[in-house]
């Protein structure tokens, strides 16, 4: 047997022993040191300084900023401004997000117009398995779910933003079950709610492991179900302002016929996301294939303030054996129910419901200190075990709850219920985006801005379950709001100005770039 | 899920044809990262690299047999002798709106909005065809019978990926047919929440809002000993 081989024995003969061990729980203190040693987000080199715009002289990692002080793609070409649509409100981005903000928007009376990059549904929110955070249970409250997610957050949270996100959590459910969304059941008819890391009582709604795919369905039929026109295959490449700090409309690209589509609104709702796909710090990532951070660099570029734009998720489990699941996400609700994580001598490491920067770096921890396993394709993770979950729970536990999980590994012959699977941090989420009013405005006037691409509401690390309520609770409010604006509002000028600020900004500061941003796509294919 | 970046210790290869034209790839790729790996780009085809999405349906042969299996792209390895692509772009689909909102009866309603639902012959080239493992026909049926519940717990996996489709012999969108019935079992039949509205109600009068105002005045300190205790 090789080194690989023993030390999934180690844990397979171990488990009976350690299935009723207690773990300790990290003090504060032990936390901080933690973090600071072994976190992404705290490794200095990683980081440089952004020489341009409204966040210059903050810090973020090198993809991001590479990125934010990019060429515009229309800087040699400007299109003709001659707008091909007029609408009340533009949504950008075709995911949980955008789509509850369609939804809202059009309700309200607006004229709406979608452009998502893929098709509509194709996002973070489709793979969310976990569930969403809401405080139901008689013993919990939105309160208590506020204070969770701000110690979860460091303290950094926006304290409205989060007031409302938790306070606004369970009539958002509510709107979500009223389009059809079923969410698990108890015997007794009431929702059933589960446990995630960094939160003080079960405040889960989820559907099995398919919760996000669960909502994008019934988010993406309601839309195709109204009144909405939607571009489909048509990524905005550039924002259009009057020149003077307002968001009049925006520019997008076919890319079936790589035309340039200018699109005249009153307002603007960017929802296009995360950075997955940027492989920061050479992570590997479960996000989508069109999570290239996009919203950050096209409202920076058109001078809207960035949050926390330095921060980022990295879950604690991603998979990374076989070669082709690496980066593909292992729920945090498995470690949830029992599952355990273990280093290559099968010893614990860590209370398993730790936040998730917490989980994460211990991991990162047990591998740059030699307890890691090392794959044949020579990535190195721990083991995550989950069919301790069947003893615990009982024979069937794995199959009923996890039916994505046990499907998702089956077909490379990995049976979880028998033996663990290798994982390793996984990047995950920004946690951090572009700066937004309660109302989901940006300081670019107009531009209202939702879900992962905004920035504020969950600090410098998100809990568990709170981006599936963020999208949905901030899509909706930013489809009122900007609906809402929209009716005071006539069209404005459609102007590049912005683009011409940016070049003088770039000149000053001695920033000379070779990158045409937004990329939209990640680079993987082969040139040899 | 990337084209490794990590060094590949092996250096086998697998002989696949890519919608016709033949290659040498390292085995252990999935199809999505085999059509990289031969410099394919792609835009339609590709959507969240986690068999969820339902962006990459495709379909495949391999020596042993004459049958033209479906698969998710993201989702597969390659094997020898594998030939594949992946499958249309877009599959043009009749738009079927449904409003809830004005539906009495969704039971009676399915056969005015997919009246193909009650032709089904039982060939079950859906349920062959279902890369996720479901049931359809057996699902198409519970819909026929106004069985929406078993119907929708049957399609709770169901990416939409539409490989169902193309080979329904009585053109039912077997798919369409699942997530009406999800939607209206979720809309009209399944039981409220007690404790939901009851937290809703306790919201709307208030109940929380003395809290509120006392824990936003709180220092940073006082708060994380707050949500400790």
């Amino acid at each position: 047997m090789n080194a690989f081989e023993l030390s999934k024995q180690a844990v397979i003969d171990g488990r009976e022993a350690r299935k009723k061990g207690e773990m300790p729980r990290l003090s504060e203190d032990e936390k901080k040191a933690l973090l600071s040693r072994y976190h992404p987000d705290l490794k200095e080199e990683a980081y440089t300084t952004i020489r341009i715009g409204v966040n210059k002289g903050q810090k973020t990692v090198h993809e991001v900023v590479r990125l934010l002080e990019g060429e515009s793609p229309l800087a040699e070409n400007p299109p003709d401004l001659t707008p091909k649509h007029q609408v009340d409100v533009l949504v950008i981005g075709g995911g949980g997000a955008g789509a509850s903000a369609a939804l809202m928007a059009q309700s309200a009376g607006s004229k709406v117009l979608m452009s998502t990059k893929l098709r509509l549904g194709d996002s973070n929110t489709v793979m969310a398995e976990g569930g969403m955070q809401v405080a139901i249970s008689p013993e919990d409250s939105p309160v208590r779910h506020f204070l969770d997610t701000l110690k979860g957050g460091q303290m950094a949270n926006d304290r409205t933003l989060l007031k409302t996100l938790v306070s606004e959590g369970p009539a958002n459910a509510k709107w979500l079950m009223d389009l059809g969304v079923m969410f698990d059941r108890e015997e007794d008819g009431n929702l059933s709610i589960r446990s995630g890391g960094g939160s003080s009582l079960p405040r889960l709604l989820r559907c099995k492991d398919y919760t996000g795919l669960e909502l994008m369905r019934v988010l993406k039929d309601a839309v195709l179900n109204e009144d909405i026109e939607i571009l489909e295959f048509s990524p905005v490449i550039e924002f259009l302002t009057d020149g003077n700090g307002t968001c009049t409309g925006a520019v997008l690209k076919d890319l079936d016929t790589d035309k340039r589509i200018v699109v005249q609104a009153k307002t603007v709702i960017l929802a296009t996301g995360g950075i997955g796909r940027l492989h920061i710090q050479g992570f590997p990532t479960s996000n989508h294939y069109g999570a290239t951070g996009d919203g950050l660099v096209l409202s920076y570029r058109a001078g809207a303030e960035l949050k926390f734009q330095d921060t980022f998720q990295y879950h604690p489990t991603g998979s990374i054996f076989p070669e082709a699941m690496a980066g593909l996400l292992v729920t945090e609700a498995i470690r949830s129910v029992g599952a355990q994580l273990l280093n290559v001598k099968g010893e614990r490491f860590v209370y398993e419901l730790e936040t998730r920067d917490a989980v994460a770096s211990a991991v990162i921890r047990e591998c740059e200190e030699g307890r890691g396993v090392e794959t044949p394709a020579g990535r190195k993770g721990v083991w995550l075990d989950m069919p301790l979950v069947d003893v615990l729970h009982g024979e069937g536990t794995l199959a009923d709850h996890f039916p994505n999980m046990l499907r998702q590994f089956s077909r490379y012959d990995i049976d979880i219920t028998k033996a663990p699977v290798l994982i390793y941090p996984t990047l995950h989420y920004q946690n951090g985006g572009v700066k937004i009013d309660v109302e989901g405005e940006s300081t670019l006037k107009n531009l209202f801005v939702a879900g992962e691409a905004s920035g504020g509401i969950h600090g410098r690390n998100r809990l568990m379950g709170n981006s599936l309520l963020d999208i949905v609770v901030y899509g909706r409010r930013a489809g009122v709001a900007a609906a809402k604006r929209a009716s005071a509002l006539g069209f404005c000028p459609l102007t590049l100005k912005h683009l011409e600020d940016f070049k003088t900004q770039k000149k000053a500061a001695g920033v000379v770039s070779e990158t045409v941003s937004p990329i939209l796509f990640p680079d993987y294919v082969n040139k040899g | 899920m990337t084209v490794s970046s990590a060094k590949e210790k092996t250096s086998h290869t697998v002989k696949v044809e890519i919608m016709g034209k033949q290659h040498y790839v390292p085995e252990g790729l999935t199809m999505l990262q085999a059509m990289w790996h031969t410099g394919h780009e792609l835009t339609r085809g590709v959507g969240c690299l986690g068999g969820i999405c339902g962006a990459c349906p495709s379909k495949y042969t391999t020596p042993e047999d004459a049958k033209i299996k479906t698969a998710l792209a993201c989702q597969t390895q390659v094997e020898e002798g594998m030939s594949f692509s992946l499958t249309a772009a877009y599959y043009p689909n009749r738009k079927v709106v449904s409003d809830f909102k004005k539906m009495e009866d969704p039971k009676q309603e399915i056969f005015r909005l997919y009246p193909e639902t009650a032709l089904c012959r039982n060939c079950d080239a859906c349920t062959r065809a279902c890369p996720k493992g479901i049931d359809v026909r057996t699902g198409v049926w519970k819909a026929a019978f106004g069985q929406f519940k078993e119907g929708a717990d049957l399609f709770l996996s169901c990416v939409m990926c539409s490989l169902c489709v193309p080979v329904c012999i009585a053109d039912i969108a077997p798919n369409q047919v699942g997530l009406y019935m999800r939607r209206a079992q979720g809309i009209f039949f399944n039981e409220k929440s007690s404790h939901l509205l009851a937290r809703l109600e306790e919201i709307e009068q208030g109940k929380f809002d003395a809290e509120w105002e006392q824990l936003l005045s709180l220092s940073d300190e006082a708060i994380i000993s707050k949500s400790l205790a």
